[in-house]
């Protein structure tokens, strides 16, 4: 009797652990915005969405385009504004629905419609269209030789699900609209959503039926993520096991936590470099100084870049996990350059000069709005910069609010000056010049929040989508690389280091851009 | 001097100079006020001045020597290189302002509701004491983050920063008038009834000088003692508040906004930044509450 007892427990055991579950218990500082595909482009709500849906051609954690919904993609011989992709068959949507062309077309018209936040990504597409059910034409206005690496976070959704469910327009984060698509997913990704409850957590489990699921590793079963600001609290929850992979790890902690027994850190350069946005309209929406705008003149933008000390926040507020920048473009995107990311040499007394001969020698006040739940140490940073201000006479009111709250003032012009951090996701200045540097409308400059308007970078940011001879494309960029640094129209300030830390189990797939894609994670 | 000597051997000073918690939290309190009141002069750097910072002292552990400037920093510096003993002594000043101006604006709502619905009764009793009811069922802090969310809506964002401590006043003691209103309701009920009034009555004062003239004086000690102890309760409520990051901006740390900061650096071993501010709450915060309990023992004639 005893025997059997015993038996039948080893049986289960053993059972159990072929057929084992494991969840990914995932932290980091701030929550997706939304779970509408094309409402927010920004790193974390698309790195949530990342694991549910999927784009025609994704970037795998080694920064390479790899095949996703579609398998091959080609420029037509015949018209370069032609891009052919054949599609991949026999995928299935989350409810079971065909994925087929038709919702390719419905999926790009959605991103490219009028509250897309997406459409500047993909502003070069005039149309598409369905070959057949399995193939599609991408057009583009005039040929877009970069086309393949615009589309990695563009992601297809059903259309029958999005008539069914009405939601076929693009939700309207900034007006405050929750949609059923702010709520729920129906794409073709590697895990299904479970449930999500805003800013406390989101459960995924497997999808079984995922086309790719021999192909990846996928050994995480179930995924369970959950925004903890405080990160203290963050920490804390590693530690303590309670969750077993965190983002936005705190700097000072990482020596703790490589010395801690099966806790480890991964490291690696970052896409994303945190920098100021000014406002360089006529007139500041607050502070002491009316009628004009101290920031329109070129000489306080640079005596601020000059009091700016960036090797003391890197040495004391980063602790070295940042590199000081003087462009905001990362090394790695096409258009860096040495040269245009070196930055002045902090000098408060020559900055000081420059703020006399402005006619400001007794300085202005300013509010900076900064967030604090969303760049490593963001708050600490820009508390520093009210410190570094202050001593060219710069009185700067802070305003540290989530991001959920700082982002809207900063799309909706309601700010003077703000902290704003960008990854370019095409490795390439397009992707920068088009969202930052463009006079903001409804296509181009949608994250513009400086008021810059400069007809020839405007000309230059149209022209460069569809320069195809790429020595000409190079030096055009660089010239708009030299213009705006002249300008001063943003205040460069890093660039992340980006650091993981996990549990010793998880075998995490790292990449550049921050993107957790747990598909390619391991269980060691 | 007469004065001072009769006043040295009445009753209560007598029960003080034989309490010796009464006399050590009261050291204690004083020297911690007189801190925050003299603070420009007793601190050695002035860290609400953001240009007198230096990025580059952050992090400096206590009575170590900074390893850029090599200057010295009797409790270390913070994240953003300020002294964090200077730090403290300016915290507190804007932790006791709060705590007390919320206290006061909290007793002088409290006792005017509370005598005019113990001595009025009727229609105006019934809606106050109701009120009362109503917001006693809401935690105050909870009360106070709402008020403070609403008011933070309202002020245009350049006058936050100053606007900042009179909203944090305004919440704590909105959220505190209750049990003063409900203690000064009771007392008044008992007295109202008393010959004196009821002569005060008879010779036709108003209604309106009776309360003020001859209710509030009778009533005022019980009042003195919920005074003190909702001092603590207001103290800890703005290092709540502020802890939240709903408080004091954090370019003007008061002691709850120093150990939200603090609590940051405590697993990598920056333990100062957090330990000082917390026990000097502490210290405050228990000094006021052991004075107010001595108080309350003080000016009860039953307990003995």
């Amino acid at each position: 009797m005893k025997k059997t007892m015993l038996m039948a427990t080893a049986m289960s055991l053993v059972l159990g652990a072929s057929a084992s579950a494991e969840t990914l218990k995932w932290a980091r500082a701030g929550d997706a915005l939304t779970l509408d595909p094309h409402a927010q482009n920004e790193g974390v709500t698309i790195a949530v969405m990342h694991q549910m849906m999927e784009p025609l051609i994704l970037r795998a954690p080694d920064g390479n385009l790899q095949a996703a919904l579609a398998t091959e993609w080609s420029v037509s011989p015949d018209n370069p504004e032609v891009w052919n992709f054949k599609l991949r068959e026999g995928v299935t949507f989350h409810d079971g629905a065909d994925f087929t062309a038709e919702d390719v077309v419905f999926s790009f018209e959605r991103a490219l419609s009028e509250e897309s936040d997406m459409k500047g990504i993909i502003s070069s597409v005039a149309s598409v269209e369905a070959v057949n059910d399995y193939e599609v034409n991408i057009i583009t206005n005039g040929p877009n030789p970069i086309l393949p690496a615009t589309l990695p976070n563009i992601f297809v959704i059903d259309k029958g699900w999005a008539e069914v469910n009405n939601v076929v327009d693009v939700q309207d984060v900034e007006g405050g609209e929750e949609t059923f698509a702010s709520q729920n997913v129906n794409g073709t990704g590697p895990y299904k959503l479970v449930s999500r409850e805003n800013d406390v957590k989101t459960v995924m489990t497997i999808n079984e039926d995922y086309w790719g699921k021999d192909e990846f590793p996928m050994e995480f079963t179930d995924i369970k993520f959950t925004p903890i600001q405080n990160q203290a609290t963050r920490m804390a929850a590693l530690l303590s096991g309670e969750v077993d992979f965190i983002q936005d790890v705190p700097v000072q902690d990482l020596e703790r936590i490589k010395t801690t027994d099966g806790k480890k850190v991964l490291t690696a350069p970052q896409n994303r470099v945190i920098f100021f946005g000014l406002n360089l309209s006529d007139e500041l929406l607050g502070g002491n100084v009316d009628g004009k705008n101290p920031l329109t003149d070129v000489k306080v933008r640079q005596a601020m870049n000059m009091a700016i000390n960036r090797e003391a926040i890197q040495q004391v507020v980063m602790r070295g996990q940042s590199q000081p920048a003087g462009m905001i473009a990362p090394p790695f995107v096409q258009g860096w350059t040495e040269e245009l990311d070196s930055y002045p040499e902090w000098d408060v007394a020559a900055a000081k000069a420059l703020m006399e001969e402005a006619g400001y020698g007794d300085g202005f006040s300013i509010t900076l709005n900064c967030p604090n739940d969303r760049y490593i140490n963001d708050e600490a940073i820009c508390q520093a910069t009210v410190g570094m201000l202050a001593q060219i006479g710069v009185t700067v009111n802070l305003e540290a609010l989530p991001k959920a709250q700082h982002f809207p003032l900063v799309n909706g012009l309601e700010s003077d000056f703000y902290m704003l951090g960008w990854g370019i996701p095409s490795y390439d200045s397009e992707y920068i010049f088009n969202f930052l540097y463009h006079t903001k409308g409804e296509l181009f400059g949608t994250w513009n929040g400086t008021r810059y308007s400069n007809a020839k970078i405007d000309e230059m940011t149209q022209a460069i989508a569809q320069e195809v001879d790429l020595e000409k494309r190079d030096a055009m960029v660089a010239e708009m690389w030299q213009i705006v640094k002249d300008d001063v129209v943003y205040l460069p300030i890093h660039h992340q280091v980006l650091n993981w830390a996990m549990d010793g189990k998880v075998g995490a797939a790292m990449d550049s851009d921050d993107q957790v894609k747990v598909k390619y994670f391991t269980v060691d | 001097m007469s004065r001072f000597t009769s006043a040295w051997q009445s009753d209560f000073a007598w029960k003080f100079r034989r309490s010796p918690v009464a006399i050590v939290s009261f050291l204690v309190l004083m020297t911690l006020v007189l801190g925050a009141v003299f603070a420009p002069l007793v601190a050695p750097y002035d860290p609400f001045d953001p240009g007198s910072l230096n990025l580059m002292n952050g992090f400096t552990p206590p009575m170590e020597p900074n390893m850029f400037s090599g200057e010295v920093f009797w409790l270390g510096t913070d994240d953003q290189g300020r002294d964090v003993f200077s730090t403290i002594l300016f915290g507190m000043r804007i932790s006791l302002f709060v705590g007390f101006a919320a206290v006061l604006f909290a007793m002088l709502l409290g006792v005017t509701l509370g005598l005019l619905a113990g001595y009025l009764g009727g229609w105006t009793e019934t809606i106050i004491m109701r009120a009362a009811d109503v917001q006693l069922t809401f935690p105050a802090i909870l009360v106070a983050m709402l008020i403070f969310g609403i008011a933070k809506g309202i002020t245009p964002v350049e006058y936050r920063d100053q606007m900042a401590i009179w909203v944090l006043i305004i919440a704590i003691g909105l959220s505190d008038w209750v049990q003063f209103a409900r203690v000064v309701r009771g007392a008044t009920l008992v007295e109202k009834n008393k010959e004196y009034v009821q002569a005060a009555r008879l010779i036709g004062r108003s209604k309106g000088a009776i309360m003020l003239r001859h209710i509030l004086p009778n009533v005022m000690s019980p009042v003195l003692v919920i005074a003190t102890i909702s001092l603590a309760l207001a103290i800890i409520a703005e290092a709540t508040l502020s802890f939240l990051g709903v408080g004091a901006p954090p370019t003007q740390p008061s002691l709850g906004t120093l150990i939200r900061i603090g609590q940051g650096f405590l697993f990598s071993g920056e333990w100062w930044i957090l330990f000082f501010p917390a026990v000097t709450l502490l210290m405050l915060a228990l000094s006021v509450n052991l004075l107010g309990d001595w108080l309350r023992d003080a000016l009860n004639p039953r307990l003995k």
